[in-house]
């Protein structure tokens, strides 16, 4: 199958604090066989700004987006959140360019990583073992926002959702059942900052309820939602581990 | 007036007791969770139920005038208020002109907006509140926490003590049965010494003209059948064309706000009771105003079951006295903000956009968006605040130019490289108060992959390519 041209669109904290999530979403890419581009001029997509209510400077951002992968077939992006900057509300913040066909495309077919392997290449199982008891934590853009799977509030079929069963298909992974199926961690982007107490309290149930569980590593599509979960696992001196999906799918193929 | 994030801190200083709101509120959301599967077809309830919404408003006028014939045909008398000055007004010159001096009054949101009862009392009247949760609130003197469970945040023990201040129950009580039995016939003297009731509404059918209360304890009913007189008030986003969308709402009310497949009493009041005056008081207070604003509309076809509060892991841990507004949590803040944006302004960042609200709303109001479309109305407007406004004014600056976000991330994470630790991961940052903050790497991604790029040969590229048509 000829994809055309995939661009890929690597959110500005991978870049800058993640660059391992990144180089696993490359490698994982390169043995599923995707060809891709990388385009240098990208930066962010203006979430931050936008979730904290400065559309204008978050339309700045979406503008250079635009410009840099208007033109591409598909984009990827090992991100939900992102994704679901760009899908769902790039609308709001492009109205000049919210009509063209260039944006209705880019708006289509950016797609999450997870989302990308099972819509897109019709990937159903991984080749591959992960021997360990994870704690799958469904980041609440990609579930709720892009449909990666369906949230516990809604009585709709296909519970399992995409990202589930790819890391299903895994030789010896055990995803582990949580009180709380996919509770919120917390983090919320600014959130956490302007927030911070709450935000810190929200994120330590969350990994209580993953300990609880006998998780040994939280699982996600989004980094962002495990850097918060992370730091508080790491002041608390606590033993779990977090790690993006990426990682774990290319560390499992061969 | 502090903010949002100050009163929650506060809040969850006491921690056990923040984990015990947590907890008791989840548990409802469980219940509520469990109910929804038990419909079929509940994500087409939800829709059903905001298409009827969203018909009802639009024709509004006219649905008011066909519920106002048809109510007054049964005998009520209808009155229409523009805003809570107006309301209050008017309840107090009913109960004025037929000498009414004690009210017994069932658990009304819209009341708590108009600050019905201050005015009353402020004018001699005294009220009781019937419904037991907004009783125990009166005595303690205190404003509801949640829109349905209004003491939610009062533990037993705090019950005991305040029974024991105000009805002479026994010091050190706790137990359940025995305080509501107390509440129970303290409340029934006021019920039968009341020369008025006072209740909200949950529908309004225009059709019929018939008032539908819905309550967990009855009390409503002993309110608007045992006095002669009887006051119902009401929004006007209550009111639904035809009894058989009662079939959609009620299906969807009780199931959402408690998770009770219906509420114990589902009362239809079509008039008076022989021998009593029945008074709607039909209320715009803003409505009208939130329907024209095309992006915040929905926020108008509320139900008020208070299923948002419950899922919304912000207010489940931050309480409802955390919220600056009359009705907190996630409706709160996109009702809040019609009222005063400047005053409520920290509430739309009371949230992580986790969009759950969004999801168990049974009128599918799209109450994430529209808290995220309201920061951009404060931004707007100049109140999110010099220090926030200069520290994402700059990250846009550093983002919009790709050479200065490579030198830029370059720098900081050097930096945070050199510094040790503990000068960011401290008590005076915000992110470090509770959080570490993550290990920089040396080099950036888009370093990483160049390296990689040319690491790698055309052999493999076109191996790959084959791969990749096969």
């Amino acid at each position: 199958m000829s994809l055309g041209r995939v661009g890929l669109f690597i959110p500005c904290y991978i870049d800058q604090v993640y660059p391992r999530v990144g180089m696993a979403t490359v490698r994982l890419l390169k043995k599923l066989g995707v060809s891709f581009e990388f385009p240098e001029d990208q930066t962010c997509c203006g979430q931050p700004q936008f979730n904290s209510g400065c559309f204008k400077d978050a339309a700045k951002l979406a503008g250079k987006m635009f410009r840099i992968f208007k033109d591409f077939d598909w984009v990827v992006c090992p991100s939900g959140s992102c994704t679901g900057m760009v899908r769902e509300y790039y609308e709001l913040l492009l109205e000049r360019d919210k009509d063209r066909y260039e944006f209705k495309h880019l708006v289509s077919h950016t797609f999450e990583l997870c989302e990308f392997l099972v819509d897109v290449l019709k990937v159903e199982t991984i080749d591959g073992s992960f021997p360990h008891k994870v704690g799958l934590h469904q980041s609440c853009h990609g579930l709720r926002g892009l449909g990666l799977g369906v949230p516990s509030e809604q009585v709709l079929p296909g519970r399992t959702g995409k990202v589930r069963r790819l890391l299903e298909s895994l030789r010896g992974i055990e995803i582990v059942t949580t009180d709380r199926s996919d509770e919120c961690c917390g983090f919320g982007g600014t959130f956490s900052v302007f927030e911070g107490a709450v935000s810190s309290f929200i994120g330590r149930d969350r990994i209580k309820d993953y300990e609880r569980a006998g998780a040994e590593v939280i699982v996600s599509y989004d980094v962002s939602c495990l850097m918060h979960l992370d730091g508080l696992i790491c002041r608390d001196k606590r033993l779990l581990k977090v790690m993006h999906i990426a990682e774990i799918l290319d560390g499992a193929v061969a | 007036m502090k903010s949002h994030a100050r009163l929650a801190a506060a809040f969850l200083k006491q921690e056990e007791r923040a984990h015990w709101h947590d907890q008791a509120l989840w548990y409802v959301r469980e219940k509520r969770d469990r109910m929804a599967a038990s419909v079929p077809d509940w994500e087409a309830l939800r829709e059903t139920a905001q298409a009827i919404k969203r018909h009802a408003l639009a024709n509004l006028p006219r649905y008011l005038e066909e519920f106002e014939q048809n109510a007054a045909a049964r005998g009520a008398i209808v009155h229409y208020a523009l805003d809570d000055a107006e309301h209050n007004r008017i309840v107090l010159e009913i109960l004025k002109g037929r000498n009414a001096r004690l009210v017994a009054k069932s658990k009304s949101m819209l009341s708590e907006e108009c600050g019905l009862n201050e005015f009353l009392e402020r004018n001699g009247v005294e009220v009781v509140e019937t419904d037991l949760a907004e009783r125990i609130i009166q005595l303690a003197g205190e404003r509801p926490s949640h829109i349905v469970l209004p003491s939610i945040h009062i533990r037993k023990e705090e019950v005991g003590e305040i029974f024991h201040k105000h009805l002479g129950t026994q010091r050190g009580e706790s137990d359940p049965t025995r305080l509501t039995r107390a509440a129970r016939s303290h409340l029934r003297e006021r019920f039968l010494a009341a020369e008025a009731g006072i209740s909200g509404v949950n529908f309004a059918v225009a059709e019929t003209g018939a008032v539908v209360i819905c309550t967990n304890e009855g009390n409503a009913d002993l309110g608007n059948s045992l006095p002669d007189l009887y006051i119902a008030v009401m929004g006007v986003e209550k009111v639904i064309p035809k009894s058989r969308d009662l079939s959609v709402f009620l299906r969807l009310l009780s199931r959402s706000a408690t998770g009770q497949p219906i509420s114990a009493y589902t009362s239809h009041l079509l008039g008076p009771r022989p021998g009593q005056e029945m008074h709607i008081v039909i209320v715009d207070n803003g409505r009208s105003e939130i329907l024209r604003r095309e992006r915040f509309h929905k926020a108008a076809f509320c139900i008020r079951c208070g299923a948002c509060l419950n899922t919304c892991p912000v207010y489940r841990r931050s309480g409802g006295h955390s919220y600056n507004y009359i009705i907190p949590g996630p409706i709160g803040t996109i009702l809040a903000m019609h009222r005063d944006l400047k005053k409520y302004k920290d509430m739309p960042y009371a949230s992580t956009l986790c969009g759950s609200c969004t999801a168990v709303c049974p009128v599918k109001i799209d109450i994430h968006r529209q808290i995220v479309l309201w920061r951009n109305e404060v931004v707007e407007a100049g109140y999110l605040g010099r220090a926030k406004s200069a520290a994402l004014k700059t990250t846009t600056l550093g983002m919009k130019s790709t050479r200065l976000f490579r030198i830029g991330g370059w720098a900081v994470r050097k930096l945070l490289r050199i510094l040790p630790p503990f000068v960011f991961n401290n008590r005076l940052t915000i992110w470090g108060r509770s959080r570490n903050l993550p290990k920089m790497p040396a080099r950036s991604f888009r370093a990483e992959f160049r390296a990689y790029s040319r690491s790698k040969t055309d052999l493999s590229e076109s191996r790959m390519n084959r791969e990749a048509r096969s």
